[in-house]
């Protein structure tokens, strides 16, 4: 019950509140998606009620190595962030665009655009470096001349509760990208788990429609101590990032750096899988499939994710312009890092280290840029 | 964004492999200026890009000149008049054609390249006073692949516009001239002084002209040229039509020279 | 009106060349002329005669069984037709006909290999020279074998 009005807009929830939390928002009507246990990982999928969290649950993070472990207490969000990000709800792999019907020569088809999803979203569980990839992807798909109108349905309503990490990963390097480990807005409520004088939660409010929901959940008002121990809580995961990386005059070291030698090393190593592309919470590439029905004359478009590690992605008449592992792996790369800036204003990574982790060889970006910077100007030259 | 529908008005081919659609819109219509593009859905098929070969005056009439190289294309190419085809658009920038206005006007086109280029060239004509000596300059593979024959001989005929076209071979008969179309540039008459040019063809051969440009003292700043990429969206949100920095279908697919330069010389960006 | 000598020194291929070598190629050189249709030599022909073209187009074609004549190149004013005159086994190797009306000046080839052999100074300025004719040209010709436009083929 919402009482005196505290300093800080900030308030306290028991142990048993993230069970009130989620039924609140299941009651109001929204579908909630949150972090839980399957297959080996914690991933991102519907969930109904707080016992599907995945209490007591860590990960050890490496280059190319995930591992579900069990933890000795009963941490909820004692982990870093898994294969799953927030983009698999927003930007979803397959969406169909519309349905065309009667595209015979007599009479205009009939076209057809999908109606938004009946239940609007709720993130549950958003890490900071995962909500600076939904303001990424908000600038792809919302900040230019031309909006996405699926994305658009899907965002413009759904709910998130921001988690503030306790247990960074050993690939993460959100203190590197300015984009954790706490997070500054972007969120209704956000949440920060506190171990120290007994498990609770740090509930701070970030918009009206997380107020309203607050007022149905049992908070008290947080102390100064909460609040401090909430902080000293990210502050601890701000010291112990597993990866670093130094961003200074990045885009124009990779602008400068197109013909870089390592390039070429790191395609000895990248079988352009895309897993990369595929965990990264920002990487935004589609394709469209047409579909038709050939009785009835009617077609589908759908928009699919794809890839800029696939041949196809650059093809012209005659032949695709980056044949070479090379060239691909140096068009996500200096894509992400670089010319994303040019492009949409920000750097495209949040460090969120997802690309680190489920690379099947273990490349890893920080390495990888670090290697250019420090042989910055360097090019293979047949008589050097 | 769903494509408007427009009825196909009528199909002209212009070569073995290349076909005109004049579209009218059914609802909506779409009105590109010169140098942007449409995507055109062929229903079912899927979507191209491909750019106005002919802008309108605002009657919402469509002109598309179209080279059938693939599945989609080949369905264009192929549809009957009254067909209905899907249009989005117009998307991306136009030929600077304001920026040349007090110049003479040098046009390269390279094969399909003249397509693109067409409606920047009948603006200059209709026009004629903005600009200074109009030079049009044109290669094909051979005389069976000149695109608007006609229409490229209506201009030499008249007494305001140079035209002057090259082929790569010919069969004995042929009394034009063979070999490249850079090969043109240093006797083209125009004032390097003044003159704005306007570049569109094959990628390669964009990048001879530019050298051949330049060498004639055209300043980089004035010669622009139109850029193609894989395109799924038209309209930034898919990432496929990024060469480097720029995505072609939001910051072109006319860019200055000078931008362009840079990243052609990277091999596979 | 301008002289040979004039009309020699203007022209690209031997713009800068020293007064004394001019006078020398001018020593060699008549001016010729070639009506529409004419043929300037034939493929296999002794190639000791070359070409400045002055004005009208010449085309270089090469006849193939099955394709019939194909034109691979054409000379405007200032190009130059033939460069086999300096090379052994001294024979052309396409036939160079004038599509329209040509006035071109003749070299003696013959008469300048002499010269060269005399003062290979003069061979050294001539070679530079069409070797960068020859240079050029096939840097073109490599550039047509990117077949960059596609399309129909010849036919």
């Amino acid at each position: 019950m919402v009482s005196d009005t505290p300093t800080r807009d900030a308030w306290v929830l028991g142990p048993e509140g993230l069970a009130a939390l989620m039924e609140a928002l299941v009651d109001a009507g929204y579908r909630v998606v949150g972090p839980t246990v399957r297959d080996g990982a914690i991933v991102l999928d519907d969930i109904t009620s707080a016992k599907e969290l995945p209490h007591g649950w860590t990960t050890e993070q490496e280059a190319a190595t995930y591992r579900l472990e069990r933890r000795g207490d009963e941490q909820v969000f004692g982990w870093a962030v898994g294969p799953h990000s927030w983009k698999k709800e927003l930007f979803p792999s397959r969406v169909r665009l519309f349905r065309s019907a009667g595209a015979a020569s007599a009479g205009a088809p009939t076209i057809e655009e999908d109606p938004p999803p009946a239940k609007p979203l709720a993130l549950f569980g958003a890490r900071s470096c995962d909500l600076h990839a939904i303001a990424v992807q908000d600038r792809v798909f919302l900040g230019g001349p031309y909006v996405e109108r699926d994305y658009a349905q899907r965002r413009r309503d759904a709910f998130v509760v921001a988690v503030n990490c306790g247990v960074p990963g050993g690939t993460c390097f959100c203190v590197s990208m300015g984009t954790g480990p706490r997070s500054e807005g972007g969120y209704d409520l956000a949440l920060t788990e506190v171990l120290e004088g007994g498990r609770r939660y740090l509930v701070e409010v970030g918009s009206e429609r997380g107020r309203e929901l607050l007022e149905a959940l049992p908070v008290q008002p947080a102390t100064d101590e909460d609040v401090s121990a909430s902080l000293r809580v990210t502050d601890e995961a701000a010291r112990r990032m597993g990866r670093e990386l130094d961003t200074v005059g990045l885009p124009e070291l990779l602008a400068r750096n197109r013909e870089h030698p390592r390039f070429e090393d790191v395609a000895e190593r990248c079988l352009t899988c895309g897993n990369c592309v595929l965990a990264c919470p920002t990487c935004f590439c589609s394709s469209v499939e047409e579909v038709n029905d050939l009785t009835d004359g009617s077609a589908e478009r759908w928009r699919v994710w794809d890839t800029c590690f696939s041949i196809d992605h650059s093809y012209i008449h005659g032949g695709s312009i980056r044949r070479s592992a090379h060239s691909r792996y140096r068009q996500w790369l200096t894509h992400k890092f670089g010319t994303w800036f040019d492009q949409f204003g920000t750097s495209g990574c949040v460090g969120c280290g997802r690309c680190i982790t489920w690379c099947p060889v273990g490349i890893d970006v920080t390495e990888e840029l670090a290697a250019i910077r420090a042989s910055d100007g360097e090019v293979e030259r047949a008589n050097a | 964004m769903a494509p408007l529908p427009y009825r196909v008005r009528s199909r002209s081919q212009e070569t073995a492999d290349t076909w005109t659609l004049e579209l009218d819109p059914l609802g909506e219509p779409v009105i590109p200026r010169a140098g942007q593009f449409d995507m055109l859905y062929a229903f079912g098929v899927g979507e191209v890009p491909i750019s106005t070969s002919g802008a309108h005056e605002g009657d919402g009439r469509l002109t598309h000149t179209i080279r059938a190289v693939g599945p989609v294309t080949r369905a264009l190419c192929a549809a009957d008049e009254d067909a209905v085809v899907g249009v989005r658009g117009p998307f991306g920038n136009e030929w600077p054609l304001a920026g040349a206005v007090g110049g003479d006007l040098l046009v390269v086109a390279g094969g399909i390249g003249l397509a693109p280029l067409r409606p920047a060239i009948r603006h200059a004509l209709a026009h004629r006073g903005d600009f200074g000596t109009v030079s049009v300059l044109l290669g094909a593979r051979t005389p069976a692949d000149l695109l608007f024959v006609g229409e490229v001989e209506g201009w030499r005929s008249r007494l305001d516009a140079e035209v002057d076209v090259t082929v790569d071979a010919a069969a004995v008969g042929w009394h034009g001239r063979v070999g490249l179309v850079t090969t043109l540039i240093p006797g083209a008459p125009v004032d390097p002084a003044t003159a704005t040019a306007l570049v569109c063809g094959p990628e390669i051969m964009m990048e001879f002209v530019v050298g051949a440009l330049l060498e004639r003292g055209l300043p980089i700043e004035r010669i622009w040229l139109s850029m193609e990429r894989n395109m799924r969206c038209g309209v930034g949100h898919c990432g496929h039509c990024q060469l480097g920095p720029k995505l072609i279908c939001r910051d072109g697919p006319v860019f200055r020279a000078d931008e362009m330069m840079q990243l052609l010389e990277v091999r596979e960006l | 009106m301008q002289t040979l000598d004039e009309l020699i020194a203007s022209s690209p291929v031997f713009a800068g060349m020293p007064a004394e070598y001019l006078t020398l190629v001018a020593g060699c050189a008549q001016n010729a002329g070639f009506e529409e249709g004419a043929l300037l030599f034939r493929e296999g022909d002794v190639a000791d005669t070359f070409y400045l073209v002055r004005r009208g187009r010449v085309a270089f074609e090469l006849h193939t069984p099955d394709r019939g004549g194909l034109v691979i190149e054409t000379a405007d004013s200032g190009d130059v037709v033939g460069w086999s005159w300096l090379f052994p086994p001294f024979r052309a190797h396409f036939d160079a006909r004038a599509v329209e009306e040509v006035r071109a000046i003749a070299f003696d080839g013959a008469c300048l290999r002499g010269k060269c052999e005399e003062d290979p100074r003069l061979g050294y300025e001539l070679m530079q020279r069409f070797a960068q004719v020859m240079i050029d040209r096939l840097q073109h010709t490599r550039f047509r074998l990117l077949d960059v436009y596609g399309g129909v083929g010849v036919s």
